[in-house]
């Protein structure tokens, strides 16, 4: 009975690591395979040897998919820094000052971040249409700062409004205003915070499709998801190509989560849980 | 809440001494300061978030459209337009079929996931790590890891199952109208399962270890231990997260869109792919905002019901 279970344990363990990385480790194995083994009947589990690295050179030296990536780095990579800059200052008003009816306010910017992505697609297009910012870093990254905003700021009150409020009241008695207060009190206790929010806002950024989509229409300006999505063959599936595409781009995004594991899952369950 | 008007609790002497020397102008500046610390948030909801919202609506009252070169107010010909077209209906009830059944085995196997991954064993901090990789994966780029999986000719999945005897002939996954919308109700499920654990396994740490003990000592199995203890304790928490997934689930777009574009048939049209393009290809902005607007009337009753159905339990129980 004992054996029994520990043995029903193990493979329910193994289930889920076959479950998490297998899809994607099948993945990189196609990126790494030459294409008569990607067509043919009985897959080839193992891409070396006689692997090949021609997937990603077709991907980035002839077909230019670098740009896509510095395209997403540029508006993910903006909106999430500007979102944290305007994030920090609010969330701190929001957790740290008495303003009056602040919870009102911050019900109201959740509320409005509930909101499908579809509700704002058309009048923001129409928006950047009349404004010339159509195919543009700034109307895209501008985009993305209103949809991760409200998420930053949330993720962000909840860590400020655990540093304890006696460093500010005693800073105050010294006589230091309040950017003075933020800059030396709560900025060292906020930062992680700030990280947490950033990380999550970045993660939301860089995978976004929709708006991408509708947004950019030339490659010189289309981000990762918008690249990925458009890969087509004229002829057959290029599984390679899109595989090494999709890898190339994946790995960093997952060497990320795990690198700041820790930080990620707070903010997942902070934001969440409590919303 | 006007702070400055309510009377200073005793215990802050200090502060109430500092207030006494200079009391207006130093809580003044604190508002002021802080409604300009929250004025970029505000502008940026309001303009990024309220505005488009409100011209949604707006629109959707008109019969906009830029090729045709109309601007019209037509009152509710829109909504009256959808609620009797089958194309709506039908992208209605797929999104209903995609967020009822994908919730329900994320949550599943989110939950199975939590309760193996919440027991101490060797390698523990690896495979909860390891479990967060599907959903790091961009959404797009894992519309195209089971466009490969599920490939009709190539694919792995068809592979295995005639190896294992299951078929006798390759299955057109995401080509056949019968197994496209599950081909992307297990991609989406593959991809938002970890989200469901980690939620679920935040929950059951705040289950207290006590309890387990106690029970053990009195005899109780593991999965009487479950459905008595952890289940009534962690629910709470299982059922926001599952109203968090459901609302997100509903809006699903990038996994049709890429995976099938919506087809085989329409089989796989929902709500935002046949909102989108209605809007973008149809360049119909009225008719697109009458739909978008109709998804959130639908999520907002999905989530009223949610609400209502966890305050009664919680005055059904007392707690």
């Amino acid at each position: 009975m004992r054996i029994a279970r520990r043995i029903l344990f193990w493979a329910a363990v193994a289930f889920i690591v076959a479950w998490s990385v297998g899809p994607f480790v099948w993945q990189m194995n196609a990126s790494f395979q030459q294409d008569k083994n990607l067509t043919s009947a009985t897959p080839d589990f193992f891409p070396f040897p006689g692997g090949t690295l021609q997937h990603y050179y077709n991907v980035f030296v002839t077909k230019g998919f670098g740009q896509y990536v510095v395209n997403s780095v540029i508006v993910a990579g903006s909106a999430t820094v500007i979102g944290m800059l305007i994030a920090s200052v609010g969330a701190y008003a929001l957790a740290r000052l008495s303003l009056p009816g602040r919870s009102v306010v911050l019900a109201l910017i959740l509320g409005f971040s509930m909101f499908p992505q579809i509700a704002l697609v058309a009048p923001l297009y129409i928006l950047q249409n009349n404004l010339h910012l159509l195919n543009t870093y700034e109307g895209l990254s501008t985009a993305y700062l209103g949809l991760t905003l409200a998420l930053m700021v949330y993720i962000m009150y909840g860590y400020f409004r655990q540093i304890p409020l006696e460093m500010e009241e005693a800073a105050k008695i010294d006589g230091a205003g309040t950017m003075r207060i933020i800059r030396s009190v709560i900025a060292p206790l906020a930062i992680p915070g700030v990280v947490t929010a950033g990380l999550l806002g970045f993660m939301l950024n860089w995978q976004e499709f929709m708006l991408a989509l509708a947004f950019t229409s030339t490659p010189d300006r289309q981000t990762i998801p918008v690249g990925i999505a458009n890969f087509t063959g004229l002829f057959f599936v290029p599984w390679g190509d899109m595989a090494a595409a999709s890898v190339a781009v994946t790995v960093p995004i997952i060497v990320l989560v795990l690198v700041f594991q820790r930080r990620i899952v707070a903010g997942v369950t902070a934001g969440a849980v409590k919303g | 809440m006007s702070v400055s008007l309510s009377p200073q609790p005793r215990e802050e002497v200090a502060g109430a001494a500092r207030r006494r020397r200079k009391p207006l102008r130093l809580f003044s500046s604190e508002v002021r300061a802080g409604f300009l610390l929250l004025l970029p948030t505000v502008v940026v909801v309001l303009a990024i978030s309220l505005y488009p919202v409100a011209r949604t609506l707006w629109m959707s009252l008109r019969n906009t459209s830029p090729i045709l070169q109309q601007d019209d107010y037509v009152g509710l010909r829109n909504y009256s337009g959808l609620l009797t077209d089958s194309g709506f209906w039908n992208a209605w009830r797929h999104t209903m079929i995609f967020t009822g059944v994908s919730t329900l085995l994320e949550t599943l196997l989110g939950l199975g996931f939590a309760l193996v991954l919440h027991q101490a064993f060797r390698g523990r901090g690896f495979v909860r790590a390891v479990v967060l990789i599907p959903w790091a994966i961009p959404t797009v780029v894992t519309s195209r890891l089971f466009g490969y999986l599920f490939d009709g000719q190539t694919g792995l999945v068809n592979y295995l199952l005639t190896q294992a005897g299951l078929i006798d002939h390759n299955i057109n996954f995401t080509g056949d109208v019968r197994t496209a919308m599950a081909t992307i109700i297990l991609a989406d499920v593959w991809k938002t399962t970890p989200f469901m654990m980690l939620l679920l396994l935040a929950a059951l740490q705040t289950v207290p270890k006590e309890l387990y003990e106690s029970a053990s000592v009195d005899g109780a199995s593991p999965w009487r231990q479950f459905w008595t203890m952890t289940l009534p304790i962690i629910s709470p928490a299982l059922l926001i997260a599952a109203l968090i997934r459901t609302l997100d689930a509903f809006r699903i777009f990038d996994l049709p869109y890429v995976l099938t574009g919506g087809g085989p048939a329409n089989s796989t049209e929902v709500l935002s792919t046949l909102a989108y393009k209605t809007l973008f290809s149809g360049s119909q902005y009225g008719l697109g905002s009458g739909m978008a607007t109709l998804m959130f009337v639908t999520e907002a009753l999905i989530a009223i019901g949610f609400a209502v159905f966890l305050v009664r339990r919680f005055a059904a129980t007392g707690t």
